[in-house]
């Protein structure tokens, strides 16, 4: 049995009982303010409630010294199915997701066959239906088959639950279909996600074109490949009046061009990825393929200013990216190798240990960039835990440390930066619509770990 | 109209001509109803066709115009004249006036080809549609369609709906249209939609049940499969489902709508089978009315005086 069934088999009914989380402080991540103050989640919905008032038969979860936020959501990771089941199924992968902390992920086109029509957008709902982790929301192609050539049926695309478009893995080329793309999906209000890397100036390149490609011999990708196409795809969102979202950026370059946009009132949003946010080209010292991904790492100065984009909301989320990749294929020669790193149920604890605990970010920044902000991009009903609202919430534990292994993955694949590194801040509860997804075995009650547990 | 020498769009017609034309079209309706359906006011006049584009309406309205006033007519078309030797536009125009010819109708693809051959020619010129400008007959004889069936143009919801971007149809009616006190809606996909149309003095929206909420004309324009390759849709398929005239769309409009079609049509794309035969549906009156429309342009651009509406045209006899 594998480790997404076996947390599926520790489901329990939680929406015939009423929950409560004890003594856990609730932290508004627009505001920064933490109240502490019990949670009680019923019907789906939470209910701030003083400490002792809530029914005797409710299964309590004593989360002391844990703290409440909105539930995280993750605009951008590769399911992988339907095509490549081997490295990451729709119901292994929303199962990692709901270990890491997420109540919904945005789920990426790039699929074999891609998401291009509507039966396709239906399969990838029904199999997280099926699956019953975290809600997908499924981004379609822009392009039928991903070809750039011809525009997808958008209407019905949209019409089946289609969330948004974009044909993320490589960039659209042709700069009329992107105008067109633009133009089509306003009428719609629906966002077009663009990968912004020039086929032509990235070419066979593996790594950022500097001085540690230089060093290793390895194939550049200049700072322009996404500079062209941020640039080219800000003067087609004015032109179209369309709504544009620059998945992964990865140059610090391409911060100043947002903020214009955003500034002249056009609506263009980004997002950065942990990798781009923690790591620099200087990793790819062993030529270790764990580091290889497009946009690749970049240099210092980047890092320093994605991180300046995120803290003034140039950069409205932080997006993992996750794209697994089995061992066979991944271990392989750096050149060979694909690009990508699984990063669901990672993110929280590498970018609290790396940014938070460092005093580079405020907690509540971070949360917003991992909930709020991405919910906001793709129009997802979200907000912050509040009396009334709905029971869509994750519980952080900044206390647990912890180390990333790869054989303690609820997702199929291990090619994941973190590995072996020793993490602080873990996600311990993940509940949505009021159903508990997942709970670290170490928080709640003897009553519901007996509930809990098999 | 009658001191003019060329038509050449409706955007610089005035609100009077406009009135005097579908006057003076409304008397040769009349003869077109006689048993004999030809007057002689163009009697020794010559009138040459040119048509740089396929058409069979266009062209059958404006020979049958002409031989219902007793011109003589001159029939070009591109595929069978001295065109396909690569003679330029300019030079075949001149050629043609050389020959003593009083009226060049012209259909071309080049939006601003007759506006080109008015100013070389001393004939008078009539667009018979160029490229993506104006079809000022198609756009008087829809509103002349209009008038006769609900007996104004002031203060009525006209929706233009379809592909405006590249339709000539579509801005000789919005000029016709809003001159004459109407108000009209395109709508369309915002593919097919071009820039700043509003300051056309009309209001945009992409949805076709928005559009047609109590208007009391539709009119419907043709989808070219060509958009699809351009990136303009994503397919015709998509286009019927999203922004075809249905039946169940229509019944958001005034129960009386006039249903209209500047042809030829494409069932089952912009139009649904069940619109195409809908019994409010003008498209055949539209063809009639044509002929009528054109007269009346033929005539007043030869000098005559503008007829009242219920002037009485004399007939030829043998």
């Amino acid at each position: 049995m594998e480790r997404w069934e076996a947390m599926r088999m520790t489901e329990w009914d939680s929406m015939k009982r009423v929950l409560l989380l004890s003594g856990v402080e609730v932290l508004n991540p627009e505001t920064g303010k933490k109240v502490r103050q019990d949670v009680m989640i019923k019907d789906g919905h939470v209910r701030l409630v003083a400490a002792g008032d809530h029914p005797d038969d409710a299964v309590v979860f004593d989360l002391t010294g844990k703290i409440a936020v909105p539930g995280l959501v993750d605009i951008h990771v590769h399911l992988r199915e339907p095509g490549d089941e081997d490295a990451e199924t729709i119901a292994s992968g929303t199962a990692a997701a709901a270990r890491g902390g997420f109540v919904a992920v945005a789920s990426m086109a790039n699929t074999k066959p891609p998401i291009d029509n509507p039966q396709s957008v239906r399969f990838v709902l029904e199999r997280a239906r099926q699956a019953g982790m975290c809600r997908v929301y499924p981004m379609a192609a822009v392009s039928q088959g991903l070809e750039g050539k011809a525009l997808t049926e958008m209407f019905d695309l949209a019409e089946a639950g289609a969330v948004a478009f974009s044909d993320d893995g490589k960039s659209i080329m042709d700069a009329n279909l992107m105008r067109r793309a633009l133009q089509y999906a306003s009428m719609l209000d629906k966002v077009i996600v663009t990968h912004a890397e020039d086929l032509h100036l990235k070419g066979e390149g593996v790594a950022h074109e500097g001085y540690m490609a230089t060093k290793l011999g390895l194939k550049p990708v200049p700072r322009a490949a996404e500079e062209v196409i941020v640039a080219r795809d800000i003067r087609l969102v004015e032109l179209a009046q369309g709504r544009l979202h620059v998945a992964h950026v990865s140059c610090g370059t391409s911060v100043p061009m947002l903020r214009e946009a955003q500034k002249r009132g056009l609506r263009v949003t980004g997002e950065v990825t942990p990798h781009h946010l923690l790591l620099n080209d200087t990793v790819l010292e062993h030529y270790d393929p764990r580091y290889k991904m497009a946009p690749p790492l970049r240099e210092d100065s980047d890092r320093e200013a994605l991180l300046e984009g995120l803290k003034d909301g140039v950069i409205q989320a932080i997006a993992t990216d996750h794209a697994p990749h089995t061992e066979i294929d991944k271990d392989a020669a750096f050149d060979e190798a694909p690009n990508g790193v699984v990063g669901v149920e990672t993110a929280f604890s590498a970018l609290y240990t790396g940014l938070v605990k460092t005093g580079k970010l405020d907690l509540a920044k971070l949360v917003y960039a991992m909930s709020l902000g991405p919910a906001r991009i793709l129009d997802i009903e979200h907000g912050p835990v509040r009396d009334g609202g709905p029971a869509d919430l994750t519980v952080l534990d900044l206390d647990a440390s912890w180390t990333v292994k790869a054989d303690e993955f609820v997702g199929r694949s291990a090619n994941c930066p973190w590995l072996g590194q020793a993490l602080q801040g873990q996600p311990v509860m993940t509940v949505a619509g009021g159903r508990v997804l997942y709970h670290h075995p170490a928080v709640g009650t003897t009553k519901a770990h007996g509930l809990l547990t098999r | 109209m009658n001191t003019r020498k060329d038509l050449l769009g409706l955007e610089e017609i005035t609100a009077e001509e406009l009135g005097a034309i579908l006057d003076t079209a409304e008397a040769f309706r009349g003869v077109l109803d006689r048993p004999i359906k030809k007057v002689p006011t163009l009697r020794g006049k010559t009138v040459a066709n040119l048509f740089y584009e396929p058409s069979t309406r266009t062209r059958f309205s404006f020979e049958l115009a002409e031989k219902r006033l007793s011109a003589d007519s001159l029939n070009f078309s591109a595929s069978t004249s001295s065109a396909v030797k690569g003679e330029s536009l300019k030079d075949t125009v001149r050629n043609i006036e050389a020959m003593g010819v009083d009226f060049v109708v012209i259909r071309h693809g080049a939006s601003g080809a007759p506006h080109y051959i008015a100013r070389n020619v001393h004939a008078s010129v009539i667009n018979a549609g160029d490229g993506q400008h104006e079809h000022p007959t198609q756009g008087l004889l829809d509103m002349f369609t209009m008038r006769r069936k609900i007996g104004r143009l002031q203060g009525i919801k006209v929706a233009i709906i379809g592909d405006i971007a590249h339709s000539r149809v579509a801005r000789s009616n919005i000029w016709g249209l809003t001159k004459m006190g109407a108000e009209v809606r395109v709508c369309g996909p915002s593919t097919l939609t071009p820039m700043e149309v509003e300051k056309m003095g009309v209001t945009w929206t992409w949805r076709v049940e928005e559009a047609l909420e109590g208007v009391d004309v539709v009119n419907i324009l043709r989808i070219q499969k060509e958009r699809q390759s351009a990136n303009l849709l994503p397919s015709l398929r998509e286009y019927s489902l999203y922004f075809g005239v249905t039946p169940e769309r229509l019944r958001r409009a005034s129960p009386d709508v006039v249903i209209m079609h500047p042809g030829p049509m494409n069932r089952g794309v912009e139009i649904a089978q069940e619109v195409a035969e809908d019994p409010r549906n003008v498209i055949l009156d539209q063809v009639t009315n044509g002929v009528a429309v054109r007269m009346a342009v033929l005539y007043l651009l030869n000098g005559n005086e503008p007829a009242s509406r219920e002037a009485e045209m004399a007939t030829v006899e043998g």
